[in-house]
């Protein structure tokens, strides 16, 4: 789950950790109390929130000296979408403006706090090359970016902190101003159960002090259930529609271009049904993984999911049965295509645990489902028929 | 021989008395598997299953002998579930519970690596070693007893695998699902050695998806260590970049993990690659004539 870079301040904040002042508009009547909420004597710098990075280069990002910039700031963005090069091409709804107070840079630093997955531990990656394509910096300059690992999942030596704040040439002042960010980025990592931690850029201020200019945050969903507040954070208005709606019912599913909608046990498998369906011409629709534990109820509600999608103009169910027992989906595709009114043709495979009961209900339902056995045989023929 | 399980393995279920554990519990001692008892804290005493059910871990040890455990417990409790295992000296922990938090994990691994437990999983299918023993919630009946090391990302497409090799006739020396999590307890360069060392297999089949790096460091051990062919194929070639694809193991972000390096790195190292997964079997037949 992803944060808004003003929730992720907030949090930063309640971390001890350098943020500007900022104030909020959700209406254009929120500017004048956004602007007392902050020194505005230099003006401020005006930031759309949305679930994307890559704001500033459409103008999502603006400095505006005056009132009246604001508010034309205000009136180009609020109720729009933004599209970046991060989002598709109808982009994230943009119902938040934030303000933040001016900071002067000096130099500009990358910071981030991952769990890395090849060392089984959290990591800090940093980079005096900060406010760039980071990822570009990697491929590039990799010696410019500095790693420390929290092994044992325990804090790191003052030792190793100095020794980084060497390497990027902090001063005495600056070397234990990064300690503390070290420390309490560590500390909120842990705490709140964070998949990511980026501050892009850190940034050296014309005073010489570290200061945090960007927050971006992810929470592990895993987690969420011992997240109370943070859960409470959530903006549904900034993920996939249909995305969201799949995860109320506890399915798994990603909307895409093509015109075959999937319905699949196992992520894994999902992701082998696209690239079988792809590989025999087609194009699908979705990524749906219904899951370990499908029921009847949740079935239901994926073929809902799938022809919510106007362009879906046939199915495949490919399932193989583990935990998931076919004869159970197959009650769940016979309900399903009795209750809602489903026009498109249904290729089923089912295959495991108790797959010959599913594929009897099937045969015996009177419905227009057609069976097979093999992913190849049902893959060619959806494409088949869709074209 | 076989890796990991055989016949002589002792196993309880944590968990034992969830509907999920009994369900797959039955399954597996219809197998045939040696399943001693179960963990249930505040029902021991009981019996489930016509077994008995224990309040820890330690006393079902004591009692039973046991030296596998399988964990059907909740996502929440996953984590003190492993540990319990680990610290009573459970030589293998199988985590079929799937949801485990990413940081309950990193704690999990300093447990692990301060004992003597190998842990498969959390979120993964299980162990089977066809004729002799099955631990975890694959469907018994596609299996075959054979020459072919399975090890697989993906519950569901481990299955598929398994189901070519049965059905060309070639069977399985022992099938591992590792697990889709970014953090895991046994790796496939853990399982490419142990089938490397055991006499029973022939072949390897590994099974991969988009995300990490896990295929590309395989890859890497592959061509040093291994000798005997290995098939791969890769989930995820159409999976758009910076989508999460279910698994949190599956996600492509920045350019990395992507379909594409895994299939470069695995031809690199000498590995049959099938960009289609319907081709597991009929690859391994033809590359082993």
């Amino acid at each position: 789950m992803n944060l808004h870079e003003f929730q992720a301040k907030e949090l930063f904040e309640s971390y001890d950790l350098p943020v500007s002042k900022r104030g909020l508009i959700k209406k254009l009547s929120d500017i004048d109390s956004a602007i007392t909420s902050i020194d505005f004597s230099n003006g401020c710098v005006a930031k759309v929130q949305a679930h994307t990075g890559g704001r500033g280069k459409v103008g999502g990002v603006k400095l505006c000296k005056n009132k009246e910039e604001i508010k034309n700031f205000v009136n180009s963005w609020l109720g729009k979408n933004i599209i970046t090069n991060q989002t598709d091409e109808v982009g994230l709804p943009v119902n938040i403006i934030s303000i933040d107070e001016l900071t002067d840079i000096d130099s500009e630093l990358y910071m981030s706090l991952i769990v890395d997955r090849a060392d089984k531990c959290i990591s800090m990656i940093v980079s005096k090359a900060g406010g760039m394509n980071i990822e570009e910096v990697a491929e590039t300059n990799p010696e410019k970016i500095l790693k420390l690992k929290f092994k044992n999942n325990a804090q790191v030596s003052e030792e190793n902190i100095n020794e980084l704040s060497s390497k990027l040439d902090f001063n005495l002042n600056q070397a234990e101003q990064f300690k503390k960010i070290v420390r309490n980025t560590y500390k909120l990592f842990v705490e709140k159960d964070l998949s990511l931690l980026e501050i892009n850029p850190l940034v050296i201020t014309s005073g010489g002090e570290l200061h945090c200019l960007d927050a971006k945050i992810n929470v592990d969903e895993n987690a969420l259930y011992r997240q109370d507040e943070i859960s409470g954070q959530r903006d549904p208005s900034q993920e996939d529609q249909r995305e969201y709606q799949a995860k109320q019912h506890d399915l798994s599913y990603v909307s895409l271009d093509g015109n075959i909608g999937c319905m699949v046990n196992g992520a894994g498998l999902a992701m082998g049904t696209m690239d079988t369906i792809k590989l025999y011409d087609g194009e699908p629709a979705n990524f749906l993984d219904v899951g370990g534990t499908a029921t009847k109820e949740r079935v239901g509600e994926a073929f809902k999911l799938i022809l919510s999608d106007e362009n879906v103009k046939g199915i495949l169910v490919n399932i193989f049965g583990g935990i998931v027992r076919c004869d159970l989906i197959a009650e769940g595709i016979i309900g399903a295509i009795t209750d809602i009114d489903v026009s498109v043709p249904i290729v089923v495979r089912l295959q495991g645990n108790m797959s010959d009961e599913g594929k009897l209900l099937l045969n015996n339902s009177g419905l227009n489902v057609i069976g097979e056995d093999s992913l190849m045989k049902a893959s060619q023929k959806i494409v088949e028929l869709v074209k | 021989m076989s890796i990991l399980i055989d016949s002589s393995t002792k196993a309880i279920f944590q968990g034992f008395t969830g509907s999920q554990a009994t369900m797959h519990a039955e399954q597996c001692i219809a197998y045939g598997t040696n399943i001693v008892g179960g963990v249930t804290p505040g029902k021991g005493g009981q019996q489930h299953l016509d077994l008995p059910v224990f309040d820890n871990v330690k006393e079902a040890i004591d009692k039973t002998g046991a030296n596998t455990s399988v964990i059907f417990v909740p996502a929440r409790f996953s984590k003190a579930a492993i540990t319990e295992a680990a610290e009573n000296g459970i030589e293998l922990i199988i985590c079929i519970t799937e949801g485990v938090p990413v940081l309950d994990m990193i704690d999990v691994i300093d447990v692990l690596n301060n004992s003597e437990s190998r842990l498969i999983g959390p979120n993964c299918p299980g162990v089977i070693t066809p004729g002799e023993a099955k631990l975890g919630i694959m469907p018994a009946s596609i299996h075959k007893k054979g020459s072919v090391g399975i090890v697989s990302r993906s519950g569901t497409l481990t299955y598929e695998a398994v189901n070519q090799t049965s059905e060309v006739g070639l069977g399985q020396s022992t099938c591992v699902g590792i697990g889709g999590d970014p953090i895991n307890g046994t790796s496939f360069i853990d399982c490419l050695q142990m089938f490397q060392e055991d006499s029973q297999t022939e072949s390897i089949v590994m099974v991969g998806e988009i995300g990490g790096t896990a295929e590309e460091e395989a890859a890497e051990y592959i061509k040093d260590n291994i000798t005997k062919p290995v098939v791969s194929y890769i989930a995820g070639v159409t999976a758009p970049k910076g989508k999460r694809m279910g698994h949190a193991g599956a996600i492509i972000s920045g350019g990395k993990g992507t379909a594409q390096d895994k299939f470069k790195a695995l031809e690199g190292a000498g590995v049959s690659v099938v960009t289609d997964l319907n081709l597991i079997g009929s690859k391994l037949v033809e590359i082993l004539k």
